[in-house]
């Protein structure tokens, strides 16, 4: 069984964001880039997966800037076989994205694509059930438990107030919630082999898709500022405030 | 054109949310709710009752009892073309479904929407919150979510709009649905909850972390955790706030041993009320709080509790 594990550079997740000053978007120029915490859950499930002896191939794919290589890096290091890059500068809305990801499985025909729920930079949430509806396959979102039996996937989802479990069937995309598992540290030995490990580049046009925005951000602001308050000097004082000043409790 | 509202609903009620979606729909034309999904005839009188909703249609076929993502966007689908708008609120039941919908009719869809300036831009928090985006779309039909706390809820009652029946999809029949697990705690959900409880690496310990719940039981809270203190193995993944976490916004939250850092300010501070307990006075998160205390935790977290006993 094929895997595709789609994985996105963001500003790492440690990282303050500045909103630029001419308010067009945020500071990314010097800023420190990771793959998105989510991806990383979905890479370790497919990792996982191939070591359970379930799949037998794990293709990383990234859409983005040349430099969005070291995050396909990451990943081979974690475990993935190969690397595809689709590279472009610029904005890629998840419509993007999923339409350069149906491309691709057209070519490689994977069984399975296992994806994070969200990126964390535009938090949109929308692309794993967007390459869904695009290939006409069922979906797994917000997984908190993947197991792979008899061509279908049941997949325990996080929902609201609880969990909920759907028996979904394959070919289909998972998306990856918090709980799935804990993402390994990639060890040296396999950051090293990792090296050797094939990257392809290819280019949205070579995969015949339109990738133009659908939205123009016409303007990126920082949130009204929190002011910091007062300091209490003891839990009395603390409870009371929150009693008769605040009405919290 | 009107708007088409997919509203989340318990078989009796709508929920608060579907009502601050609402709000956001009213901004833009007459809208229609649709309900779907076991009971949901049973949430028809409340649907109804609603102000300012023009229509209320209702869709009950087995393929939709449970809300699968394949067949209910199906259904959306066939009904958009008498649409300009198709939103749902920002829950799970609304994130899994409608960007589904939004590939299907060959759109961008526009998630958690924090704000609507016209019928084709809209405000949205990015990177956590730390940014806001005005958006404007260029396609022809919008589908989004809504994010619930930037909206007031519309009233439950006051409306009195006519109930239609509409035919459910084909179902692709991709997809079962195999049992759900409603959460046991007595605790309210993190996302849901009026006051979070919050602990940090600070707590030191598993067996340490424990007396945060001591805290959330005396208030009724819910019980969260840094990604510190997650990392370091004192609370389960599923407690995590912060941007790699769960986002909240209750009506008071309290850090206990939590210093601050970005990834999880950005998943609490758009709470109404926050406080912070910290031994270190330098901390970062008294630069969010609302009430600050220094000190030592564990003589403060007995104290506390035993001065909340008191209410």
């Amino acid at each position: 069984m094929k895997l595709l594990v789609p994985v996105k550079r963001v500003v790492d997740y440690n990282v303050k964001v500045r909103v630029k000053a001419d308010n067009t978007g945020v500071e990314t120029a010097n800023v420190k880039m990771s793959m998105n915490p989510f991806d990383e859950i979905a890479v370790e499930e497919a990792v996982r997966l191939k070591e359970k002896g379930v799949a037998t191939e794990i293709i990383a794919v990234s859409c983005g800037p040349t430099a969005a290589q070291e995050q396909i890096r990451t990943a081979l290091a974690m475990g993935a076989d190969r690397g595809i890059l689709v590279e472009h500068d610029g904005v890629l809305e998840p419509i993007a994205v999923a339409k350069l990801l149906k491309a691709l499985i057209a070519k490689e025909s994977p069984d399975l694509v296992v994806m994070g729920k969200q990126a964390i930079d535009d938090d949109m949430n929308a692309t794993g059930q967007m390459l869904a509806a695009l290939m006409g396959w069922p979906q797994g979102t917000f997984a908190s438990k993947v197991e792979i039996a008899d061509g279908h996937a049941t997949v325990t989802r996080e929902v609201d107030g609880g969990l909920e479990t759907v028996k979904i069937k394959l070919p289909a995309v998972v998306t990856a919630d918090l709980r799935l598992n804990e993402p390994r540290y990639a060890s040296l030995p396999n950051i090293m082999k990792a090296r050797k490990k094939p990257i392809e580049t290819i280019k949205p046009a070579d995969l015949g898709v339109d990738v133009t925005p659908r939205l123009t951000v016409l303007r990126v602001e920082e949130p009204a500022k929190r002011q910091a308050g007062a300091r209490v000097a003891s839990v009395q004082e603390l409870v009371e405030k929150l009693r008769n000043e605040a009405k919290v409790i | 054109m009107a708007v088409l509202l997919l509203a989340d609903h318990d078989g009796s009620a709508v929920s608060q949310p579907t009502r601050s979606t609402l709000a956001a729909a009213q901004k833009l034309g007459e809208v229609h709710v649709l309900l779907v999904g076991e009971g949901a005839a049973g949430a028809a009188p409340a649907a109804a009752a609603l102000p300012g909703v023009a229509k209320v249609l209702l869709a009950e076929d087995a393929s939709l009892a449970h809300r699968l993502a394949e067949p209910l966007a199906a259904l959306l689908v066939q009904l958009a073309p008498a649409y300009d708008h198709l939103m749902a609120p920002a829950s799970a039941a609304g994130k899994n479904v409608m960007p589904r919908v939004a590939a299907l009719l060959d759109v961008q869809p526009i998630s958690d929407v924090s704000g609507v300036v016209d019928a084709d831009t809209f405000v949205r928090p990015i990177y956590a919150g730390n940014a806001l985006a005005t958006v404007k779309s260029s396609d022809a039909k919008k589908v989004m979510t809504i994010r619930a706390a930037s909206f007031d809820p519309v009233a439950a009652t006051g409306g009195s709009a006519p109930v239609e029946n509409v035919a459910a999809a084909a179902d692709p029949g991709q997809s079962s649905f195999l049992g759900a697990e409603v959460q046991k705690s007595e605790r309210p959900e993190l996302t849901a909850a009026r006051v979070v409880v919050s602990g940090g690496r600070a707590m030191g310990s598993a067996e340490n972390f424990h007396l945060i719940e001591g805290v959330a039981d005396k208030l009724g809270a819910a019980v969260g955790a840094s990604r510190a203190a997650v990392d370091a193995g004192y609370a389960p993944n599923d407690m995590q706030v912060g941007q790699t976490g769960k986002i909240v916004a209750p009506e008071l939250y309290i850090a206990i041993g939590i210093s601050g850092a970005i990834q999880h300010l950005a998943g609490m501070k758009d709470s109404k009320v926050i406080v912070a307990i910290n031994k270190d006075e330098e901390a970062p998160i008294f630069q969010v709080a609302d009430y600050g205390l220094v000190g030592d935790l564990f003589k403060i977290i007995p104290e506390l509790q035993a001065e909340l006993a008191k209410g």
